[in-house]
C-alpha cells in the first residue's frame, strides 16, 4: 500500500461552478475513482471481499446484483457514509485524484462535497424548495443573494424541475410529489458541483413516469458529472449506463461495457443473473 | 354480555369516563376558586340588624353578610349562647362589621332567630381605609382645616371630591418617596460602596474621595429640595377629614388621607356596581398590598412570579437542550450513558424542598458567598449575592425542571428520521452544522413541549422558593429605573408563596380568605396564559417542520 499523499483541499471557486454549469465537459474517459483491494467488515462479518475497480470519468457506471451482494455498501464507501455505522472496519484504498479518501488527514466534509449522493427514498429537508437547493451552497459560505438565485435556478434546470417549481420556490418542499422531490434532491446535490454523483436506487421508490424522467436526467447529467448508480432493475442499467459492474456476495464478478456485459458476459455467474436464473 | 366485554366497548367507556371525571374536577375546581375569589370584589350590601346579645339587650349591628350556614341548635346552645328553639338546625350568619379600631374585631357571628329587625339603609357607607380595615357607618360632616364645609345632603359629593384630591396628593408623595428619593438613596448607597471599594484596594486618594464627596453633596442638596416639597405635600394631605356615625351611635372623625375609597353599596345601581367591580379587579392586579397582605393588590407578586419564570426559562432551555444533544448525538452509547440517563430521569423525582435546601447551601452560601468575596467586598458584611435572591431562585428552579427539558428534547431528537441526517451529511455538512441547521429546528416543537412542562412546574413550586429568595413583602421590584435596572440579588414576591402567606400566616384569616381564592385563581390563569402562548408557538413550529408524513 503506497504511502498516501497530501490531504484533500477544498477551496471553492464560485466562478468555476458557474462556468462548469454552462460548458459541457469534453474528452475521453479518464479515471475518476480507483478502488484498490477494498475490504469491509461489519464487526466480524465481511461484506466486501477485496474489490478492485476503476470508475471512469463523466460516464455512468451501474452496479447490479442480487439483494445483499454489497453494491449499496460499496457505493457508500465512495463518500464515506459507512463511517456513520458503528462497528465498520475498512481495509484497502479508494483513490480520488490519486489521493486515498480513507487517509487519516482527509477532511470528510470536503470529500462529501466532491462526491455527492442521492438516496433511495427522497429526503428533502423541511424547508422551502429554494432553501433545499441552497443548503449546500450556504454551507460553503455563499451568501450573496444574486449568486444563490443564479445557482439555484441552474441546478433546478439541470434537474429538469425548474419549469414545474419556478413559481413556488419558497413553498415547502413537502408539497412536491415523490418524483419531483427526488429531482429536487438531485438538484440539491448538483448545486454544489460535485465531481462524482452517487445514486443509490434513485428511482425504485417512484412510479414509472417519474422513473423515466429520472433516467432522462441521468443521461443529461453524465456530460458534467461522473455517475455511479446502484440499481436492481437490469433494464434500467442497460438503458442508462455506459459501464456495468455485476456483484455477487461481496465480490466484483465482472465489470465491462454495458452493451458487452448484457449481450456477451464473460462470467457464467453474470450470465445466470441476467438471464434470470437467480437474484 | 360477554360479547360486549369482548368487543372492547367497556374500555372505551372507561377511558371516556376517566377523561370526563378529570375535566369535571378541573372545571369544578376553577369554578369554586372563581366563585369564592371573584365574589370578593363585588360591592356587597350593608345590612343593619337589631340583635339580642348575650346580656339580653338589643343592640344595633351593621355590616356585610359574608357567609350563612346551618349549625345544629345543640351546638349553639352548648357554646353558651342563651336561646331556645325547637328546630334541629339554626341559621348562623357571619357578618363583617369592620370598625376594628372601635370593636377590636371585624367579624361577628349572628344567630338568625335572635335577629329582631333587619333593614338596608341607603345612607350606609363603606370606607375602605389604609389601616384598620373597612369602616361602616353614615356620613355626617366633611371638614377642612377643622371647619365644617359640608353637612348631610351635600356632604357625599364633597367627600368624593376630597377623597379624589387627597388620593392625588398621596400618589404624588408616593412617587417622590419611592421614585426620586428612592433613587437618591440608591445612588448614595452605591457611592458608599464605591468609596469602601477604593479603601479596600488602597486607592483612596484625596482626589478620588473628593470627587465622591462632591457627588454626595449634590445628591444631598437634591434631597433637601425634595424634602421641602414633601413637607408641603404632607401638610396638604392631612387637611381634610370626615365625621361619621356608626350604627350604634358612636361618632368618629377620620382623616381623609387614610381613606382609599368611599361608597354606598345599598344605593348603587347595577351599572355602578359593575363599574366598581371592574375598578376593584384592576386594583387587585395593579396595586401593592396593604395591611399585611390582607388587602390591596398583588402586583409585586405577579411581577415577581413572571420575572422568575422568564429567567428560569432562559436558563433551562439552552442548558437542557445542549445536555440532551450531547447525550444523544455525541456521547458513546454504553453503560455509563445509560446510568447518566437514569440519573437524569430520577432527578425529576427529587422532592422540590430538597432542591431548595441544595440551592440554599450550594448556590446561596457557597457560590454566593464566594461571589461576594470576589466582586462585592466593599458591601461586606452585608451580603449581596450571598443571600437568597431572584437569581438563585431562578437557577434552583431551572435545576428542578431541567430533567423534563432533557427528556423531552431527547425524545424529539430520536424521532427525526435518519434520512434527514444522512442527506445533510452527504452534502458536506459537519455533524455540528447538520445539528444546527436541520436537526435542532426540527426538534423545536419537542423543545417547546419540554419548556411548557418546565414552566408549568416551576410557576407552581413554592417550597424551594421559600428557602432561596421569596419573601412576604418586598419593598422594591427586581426591575426598576436604577442602574443596573435588573437587580438579580433582590428578594421578590411570588404568587404561590403569597397564597400560603395570606391563607395561613396572616393575622386576620377571615378577612384574608377571599383573597386566597382570588390569588389562587390569578395564579392558575397566569399559568394557563403562559402555557397557551407556548402551545401556540409549538403548534406553529409543528406546522413548519411537519416531517415526512407522506
Amino acid at each position: 500500500m503506497s504511502d498516501s499523499s497530501a490531504p484533500m483541499t477544498h477551496g471553492v471557486n464560485i466562478d468555476a461552478i458557474k462556468s462548469k454549469q454552462s460548458n459541457p465537459a469534453t474528452g475521453v474517459a479518464e479515471t475518476s475513482l480507483t478502488v484498490k483491494d477494498l475490504k469491509l467488515f461489519y464487526g466480524e462479518k465481511q461484506a466486501l471481499n477485496g474489490i478492485n475497480m476503476t470508475i471512469p470519468k463523466e460516464r455512468v457506471t451501474a452496479f447490479i446484483g442480487p439483494s445483499g451482494c454489497g453494491k449499496s455498501t460499496l457505493l457508500r464507501c465512495f463518500n464515506r457514509m459507512n463511517d456513520l455505522v458503528d462497528d465498520v472496519r475498512i481495509e484497502g484504498q479508494i483513490l480520488l485524484h490519486d489521493q486515498d479518501i480513507y487517509h487519516r488527514d482527509v477532511d470528510i466534509a470536503a470529500l462529501r462535497r466532491q462526491v455527492g449522493m442521492v438516496f433511495q427514498k427522497p429526503n428533502p429537508f423541511p424547508k422551502s424548495i429554494y432553501e433545499n437547493v441552497a443548503y449546500g451552497l450556504r454551507l460553503m459560505g455563499v451568501k450573496d443573494r444574486r449568486t444563490l438565485d443564479e445557482i439555484v435556478e441552474n441546478s433546478l434546470r439541470g434537474a429538469a424541475l425548474w419549469d414545474e417549481v419556478k413559481d413556488r420556490l419558497h413553498d415547502s418542499a413537502f408539497g412536491l410529489s415523490g418524483g419531483q422531490q427526488q429531482r429536487l434532491v438531485i438538484a440539491r446535490a448538483i448545486a454544489i458541483e460535485p465531481e462524482v454523483l452517487l445514486l443509490d436506487e434513485p428511482a425504485s421508490a417512484l412510479d414509472p413516469i417519474s422513473t423515466l424522467k429520472i433516467e432522462e436526467l441521468i443521461y443529461e447529467l453524465k456530460s458534467k458529472f461522473t455517475i455511479v448508480i446502484v440499481t436492481h432493475n437490469m433494464q434500467q442499467a442497460a438503458r442508462v449506463s455506459d459501464y456495468t459492474a455485476f456483484m455477487y456476495m461481496g465480490d466484483l464478478v465482472e465489470l465491462a461495457d454495458t452493451d458487452l456485459l448484457f449481450t456477451n458476459p464473460k462470467q457464467k455467474q453474470t450470465e445466470d443473473y441476467i438471464t434470470g436464473r437467480y437474484g | 354480555m360477554k360479547n360486549w366485554i369482548k368487543s372492547g366497548s367497556p374500555w372505551v367507556w372507561l377511558t371516556a369516563a376517566s377523561v370526563s371525571i378529570s375535566i369535571i374536577m378541573v372545571v369544578g375546581l376553577l369554578m369554586l376558586i372563581a366563585a369564592r375569589g371573584l365574589g370578593h370584589f363585588w360591592p356587597a350590601d350593608v345590612h343593619s340588624f337589631e340583635y339580642l346579645d348575650d346580656s339580653g339587650q338589643t343592640i344595633k349591628i351593621a355590616g356585610e353578610i359574608r357567609d350563612t350556614e346551618d349549625v345544629s341548635t345543640q351546638q349553639i346552645i352548648d357554646s353558651g349562647i342563651k336561646f331556645e328553639s325547637s328546630e334541629l338546625w339554626t341559621s348562623r350568619h357571619l357578618i363583617k362589621t369592620g370598625n376594628r379600631e372601635l370593636y377590636g374585631i371585624d367579624f361577628r357571628s349572628l344567630i338568625d332567630p335572635l335577629i329582631s329587625k333587619r333593614s338596608q339603609d341607603n345612607e350606609m357607607m363603606v370606607l375602605e381605609r389604609r389601616e384598620w380595615g373597612n369602616f361602616y357607618g353614615t356620613l355626617k360632616q366633611v371638614k377642612l382645616d377643622g371647619k365644617v364645609i359640608a353637612e348631610s345632603n351635600s356632604s357625599w359629593d364633597t367627600l368624593q371630591q376630597q377623597i379624589a384630591a387627597t388620593s392625588e396628593i398621596y400618589s404624588t408623595i408616593d412617587d417622590i418617596e419611592q421614585g426620586e428619593i428612592g433613587s437618591i438613596n440608591y445612588t448614595l448607597e452605591r457611592l458608599r460602596l464605591k468609596q469602601r471599594g477604593l479603601e479596600l484596594k488602597g486607592e483612596d486618594s484625596p482626589e478620588a474621595l473628593g470627587k465622591i464627596e462632591e457627588e454626595r453633596q449634590s445628591l444631598r442638596s437634591e434631597y433637601k429640595t425634595l424634602q421641602k416639597e414633601l413637607t408641603k405635600h404632607y401638610a396638604e394631605l392631612n387637611r381634610a377629614s370626615l365625621v361619621a356615625e356608626t350604627i350604634d351611635g358612636k361618632t368618629v372623625e377620620i382623616t381623609i388621607s387614610k381613606v382609599v375609597m368611599a361608597y354606598q353599596p345599598n344605593g348603587m345601581s347595577i351599572f355602578d356596581k359593575i363599574g366598581f367591580y371592574i375598578h376593584k379587579l384592576w386594583e387587585f392586579v395593579s396595586d401593592e398590598p396593604r395591611e399585611a397582605n390582607t388587602e390591596g393588590g398583588i402586583f409585586p407578586a405577579i411581577f415577581g412570579t413572571v420575572m422568575m419564570v422568564i429567567i428560569m426559562a432562559i436558563l433551562v432551555t439552552p442548558f437542557g437542550v445542549v445536555a440532551a444533544i450531547y447525550l444523544r448525538e455525541y456521547a458513546k452509547q454504553g453503560p455509563i450513558i445509560r446510568m447518566i440517563r437514569i440519573a437524569v430521569n430520577n432527578l425529576a423525582g427529587v422532592p422540590s424542598i430538597v432542591y431548595g435546601v441544595f440551592g440554599l447551601g450550594f448556590f446561596v452560601y457557597f457560590l454566593g458567598g464566594n461571589i461576594d468575596q470576589l466582586f462585592f467586598p466593599e458591601a461586606l458584611p452585608a451580603p449581596t449575592f450571598g443571600t437568597p435572591g431572584l437569581m438563585w431562585a431562578s437557577i434552583t428552579l431551572a435545576l428542578l425542571t431541567v430533567p423534563v427539558v432533557i427528556v423531552s428534547t431527547e425524545e424529539g431528537l430520536s424521532r427525526i428520521p435518519k434520512s434527514i441526517r444522512e442527506g445533510s451529511l452527504a452534502l458536506g455538512a459537519t455533524k455540528a452544522e447538520t445539528l444546527w441547521r436541520t436537526i435542532i429546528p426540527m426538534t423545536s416543537p419537542a423543545i417547546m413541549t419540554g419548556l411548557i412542562l418546565a414552566v408549568a412546574r416551576a410557576a407552581g413550586e413554592v417550597a424551594p422558593l421559600m428557602l432561596v429568595g421569596v419573601v412576604k413583602l418586598a419593598p422594591t421590584l427586581p426591575l426598576d429605573g436604577d442602574f443596573p435596572f435588573m437587580h438579580l440579588d433582590r428578594k421578590f414576591m411570588h404568587l404561590g408563596f403569597h397564597i400560603y402567606d395570606v391563607g395561613f400566616q396572616s393575622p386576620n384569616v377571615e378577612a384574608a380568605r377571599p383573597l386566597v381564592y382570588a390569588t389562587a385563581l390569578l395564579l392558575v390563569l397566569i399559568i394557563i396564559a403562559l402555557n397557551l402562548t407556548a402551545i401556540a408557538i409549538r403548534n406553529r413550529l409543528r406546522e413548519k417542520y411537519k416531517s415526512l408524513e407522506h
